[in-house]
């Protein structure tokens, strides 16, 4: 089945905004179940992990490019470089490393 | 504007020009990933203007390139966005109750990472005011890094492109490794989620799941698994990831 575009584009929009301003306005209250509060700070977490890898292998050109972006990512913000520091180096990790790849 | 909004806006502007900043490099090499998944520089400006959440419009280009089914969608932006509802409940704690729906409404549609963190650390109630002058210059930076992303992409070399690929990548990494140092629990989790990724890429059978479902399922059912196992005690979940 095709898929429109623009219902793909509302549809993100819409729950994305929901899910932000529906506590916002209607909840306005903590919410008490452990299991919840314990499932949603896990889920970040998960949901970058999983989209990260292996995912970076087939982003690049050359798969060892990414490898070594990968691993150099880790190392930086191992050793607590900011988020653009640590963006900013694995991309040139990869530039670099596949001149000579 | 009275002078003390007027304030609370500048004060809101100051904080959020390294916010900015930083969103348009990473909105930069999003835009890349949309450009990939087939989207024009327009609809990715749109996208990115009415989401401002880059590990969820990562996802939904991700499901939109495999033409996912609408509902399958939803369901991934309604977990790739979950932690904004725990952000979202936190920053409805720091408003003055008299805070008008209207306010409520406009705040609600930039509750990112950064701009909940500058939020909750704003001394006393949060001036709505301050919430704005920060957007206004974290959502430009934010849609037009987009824009400029899938324009650029088609013009910028392939060896550029490919190492700009990674960036958003590594946001992610700095991210999720710097809570890791502190927890050994999250540490395994994050390096358990990864192996299963793994797995559902390259075992027969698993593999034939398109990696936008993949990440559905598997964030689920991980995140499930480790509330249920391991909860979280009252007052430990503030994260700002």
């Amino acid at each position: 089945m095709e898929h429109n575009i623009y219902i793909y584009m509302a549809i993100m929009a819409g729950v994305t905004y929901l899910i932000r301003v529906l506590p916002l306005t209607l909840i306005r209250r903590e919410i008490k179940s452990t299991f919840i509060r314990s499932f949603l700070y896990y889920v970040p977490y998960v949901t970058l992990s999983v989209m990260t890898f292996p995912a970076i292998i087939h982003a690049t050109r050359s798969p060892i490019a990414a490898m070594l972006a990968f691993a150099a990512a880790i190392l930086l913000a191992w050793f607590g470089r900011s988020l653009f520091q640590v963006s900013v180096f694995a991309c040139i990790v990869v530039f670099i490393s596949e001149l000579f790849l | 504007m009275t002078s003390d909004k007027r304030l609370a806006f500048s004060c809101g502007m100051r904080d959020g020009i390294p916010i900015a900043t930083g969103y348009f490099a990473v909105a930069f090499t999003l835009g890349i990933a949309a450009r990939n998944a087939g989207f024009t520089p327009l609809q990715a400006l749109f996208v990115s203007l009415t989401n401002n959440a880059s590990a969820g419009e990562y996802a939904g280009f991700t499901l939109i390139s495999q033409n996912a089914g609408y509902l399958e969608l939803a369901l991934m932006m309604l977990v790739a966005n979950a932690r904004y509802l725990l952000m979202s409940c936190a920053l409805s704690q720091k408003l003055d109750s008299k805070t008008s729906l209207l306010h409520r409404m406009i705040i609600g549609y930039d509750v990112t990472d950064e701009i909940f963190g500058i939020c909750i650390n704003a001394p006393g109630k949060l001036n709505p005011f301050y919430a704005y002058g920060a957007f206004s210059v974290a959502i430009p930076g934010w849609s037009i890094g987009t824009y400029l992303g899938v324009l650029m992409g088609n013009v910028l070399p392939a060896n550029v492109v490919s190492a700009l690929s990674v960036g958003l990548y590594g946001m992610f990494i700095a991210i999720i490794i710097p809570p890791a140092k502190k927890s050994r629990l999250l540490a395994g989790l994050i390096i358990l989620s990864m192996l299963l990724s793994l797995l559902f890429s390259i075992l027969p059978f698993l593999s034939k799941i398109p990696s936008g479902t993949a990440i559905l399922l598997l964030t689920i059912a991980i995140s499930a698994a480790a509330a249920v196992l391991f909860p979280i005690k009252e007052g430990e979940t503030q994260n700002g990831a």
